[in-house]
């Protein structure tokens, strides 16, 4: 079986957001960049995935040179090889466009992401990839189980979850508890370097979205403090002076 | 041209949320010189559906057929896509959730569209189109021009004020929508969906009573289900706590957790770790309860108390029965 993860670089999640030239860039002094939460579960089941079936794991990502230390952390993982799209993604549909095009000259059978990047939080690479390769999207998985060609998925709904039965190939947005995050050992940082890391120019898109400008929301107030021994007044509070209850 | 606008039906009726998004469309509409048309799938009587005319909406197309019972992001997709197509939308809005987003999506690559997802405000229409959104999990917002024909927006809680004057005044036509189903969506089979019963769904809620560690275990967890009953509030919990599965994974809120924006946030024994507080930042209002005077969380909290859940949950749930 062949298995895509796409990975996003993104700021580490205690990170505190700014930006600079006039709020039209994140400012990425003093960031850690990693890589992103959900995309970690979907490359750690890709993993185990891998190591029960045999086959290939091949790592995406698009983006600029300095993601590369992330890259190699998923190889150290244990993906085999990678591919860099030489491009910054600012826009999903641009993002979708690259693995699309990537995807189709190799047909993977499983192309795995997570549910969102937490830096964009829009949570539509997946179906946007689906529906350019014509083929099935589901998201977010919360446990995935192959056997031969069949998949069961399940995923989380409104308060709940919907068990279900597709055949690959298919494209998935993961979140928890699909798999435990893999740390990576010794000897997959040393083969890590070794790995093979293609890095592509992008394909060109038409222009949907162009961001302008960022901003910070306003700070707040100060916190106030109702003694416990009076802790009922809390509600007269929400009632009166919050108007919310 | 019209704008488009996709609700979701929870047991027939109409969410909350949707509703939100049927007065931002109209909106929309009304800034663009267009209608307002609503997409309604799955079962629901036309008297509910014609409640979309209370916030806005011309017409409600109400499409039922047995085989969209279930979720289903594909087919949805394409009566979204035929629905605009038919209508003769530029415009489409969906309200923020995973069925909106992967709708949106779908929709977003037949279409050759420009989606914005977590929209927090209507957009400036007055020559170029640009709409703001929510980024970082709540930690910033971006404004981003639509360049595309088509535009779509995925338009988060709270990002329009309800105006409840016209409730019970106006009724949106409904119309049967037949479009045509095609096999390839309907491949997978669901096997079994499991649904909390009886709860009220967090990202729906108007206010949640939420815990963490410091609740101490799942057996403890009454007094705060118990405020949340007198309030009629959701619950949810810090990741811990469903990592520890003391509450369902589905309650969990943050960062990686459900992102959720409510009137009232209650959090009862959570430190208000940064990855916590990303899943809350969009409350509008924030208690906090926390035997540690230094608990982050105080320094995003409208309200707090410093003092022991145990002995301030029941105090709280004995004051709103007494103002009910
Ligand atoms: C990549 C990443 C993603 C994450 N995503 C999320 C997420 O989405 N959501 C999330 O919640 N966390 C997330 N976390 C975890 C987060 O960092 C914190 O560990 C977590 O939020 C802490 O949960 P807690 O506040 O319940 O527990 P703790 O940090 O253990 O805090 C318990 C609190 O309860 C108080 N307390 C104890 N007893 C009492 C009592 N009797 N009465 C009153 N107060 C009491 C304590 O003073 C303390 O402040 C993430 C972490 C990482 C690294």
């Amino acid at each position: 079986m062949k298995i895509l993860v796409c990975i996003t670089n993104v700021p580490d999640t205690t990170s505190k957001i700014t930006f600079t030239d006039s709020d039209t860039r994140l400012n990425k002094n003093g960031v850690q960049f990693i890589i992103g939460p959900y995309d970690d579960y979907a490359l750690a089941r890709a993993v185990e995935l891998k190591e029960q079936t045999g086959g290939s794991l091949t790592v995406l990502h698009v983006g600029e040179a300095d993601a590369e230390p992330q890259i190699r952390k998923a190889l150290a993982i244990g993906a085999d090889d990678a591919v860099r799209v030489n491009a910054e993604p600012l826009d999903s549909y641009f993002t979708a466009v690259q693995i699309a095009h990537i995807a189709k000259q190799e047909s993977y059978d499983l192309i795995l992401m997570g549910r969102e990047s937490i830096d964009y939080n829009s949570g539509v690479v997946h179906g946007l990839v689906g529906e350019m390769l014509g083929i099935g999207s589901y998201s977010p998985v919360m446990k995935l189980d192959i056997s031969g060609n069949k998949v069961t998925i399940a995923r989380e709904i409104e308060s709940g979850k919907e068990i279900l039965t597709a055949s690959l190939p298919l494209v998935l947005g993961c979140q928890e508890p699909i798999a435990d995050w893999k740390i990576p050992n010794m000897r997959g940082i040393m083969t890590a370097r070794t790995k093979p890391l293609k890095v592509v120019e992008p394909v060109s898109v038409d222009e949907m979205t162009v961001p302008q400008s960022y901003a910070q929301p306003a700070p707040k107030g100060a916190c106030k403090m109702i003694p416990a021994s009076e802790a009922s007044t809390l509600i007269r509070l929400l009632q009166t002076e919050a108007k919310i209850l | 041209m019209s704008v488009l606008i996709y609700i979701e039906l929870d047991n027939g009726s109409i969410k909350k949320t949707s509703l939100e998004t049927v007065a931002y469309g109209a909106k929309v509409a009304a800034q663009t010189g267009g209608k307002a048309i609503v997409l309604a799938i799955g079962k629901a009587d036309s008297g509910e559906l014609e409640k979309a005319g209370d916030f806005g909406a011309e017409k409600v197309l109400h499409a039922s057929d047995e085989k969209l019972a279930h979720e289903n992001s594909m087919a949805y997709a394409d009566l979204l896509v035929q629905a605009a197509e038919t209508t003769q939308s530029k415009i489409i809005v969906l309200p923020k959730s995973g069925l909106g987003d992967a709708m949106a999506a779908r929709a977003a690559a037949k279409l050759k569209a420009g989606i914005v997802s977590g929209v927090t405000a209507l957009p400036e229409t007055q020559g170029s189109f640009n709409v703001t959104r929510s980024i970082f999990t709540g930690k910033a917002f971006a404004t981003v021009e639509i360049k595309s024909d088509i535009k779509i927006l995925v338009v988060k809680k709270n990002a329009i004020e309800l105006d409840e004057s016209s409730v019970g005044t106006v009724k949106a036509t409904v119309e049967i929508f037949t479009p045509s189903l095609r096999d390839t969506d309907f491949e997978a089979t669901v096997v079994e969906v499991e649904k909390a019963s009886g709860e009220v769904s967090l990202t729906e809620a108007d206010i949640i009573v939420s815990g963490g560690r410091g609740m101490k275990g799942p057996e403890n967890w009454q007094p705060l289900l118990d405020l949340a009953n007198a309030l009629g509030a959701a619950t949810g919990c810090s990741k811990p706590v469903s990592d520890l599965d003391w509450r369902p994974h589905h309650e969990h809120i943050g960062q990686t957790g459900i992102k959720v924006a409510p009137n009232l946030y209650i959090a009862c024994g959570i430190s208000g770790a940064i990855q916590h507080l990303a899943g809350v930042n969009g409350s509008k209002c924030i208690v906090v309860i926390n035997k540690d005077p230094e608990a982050p969380f105080f320094k995003a909290a409208d309200y707090g108390i410093v003092g022991d859940v145990f002995e301030i949950l029941p105090k709280l749930t004995e004051a709103v029965k007494a103002i009910k």
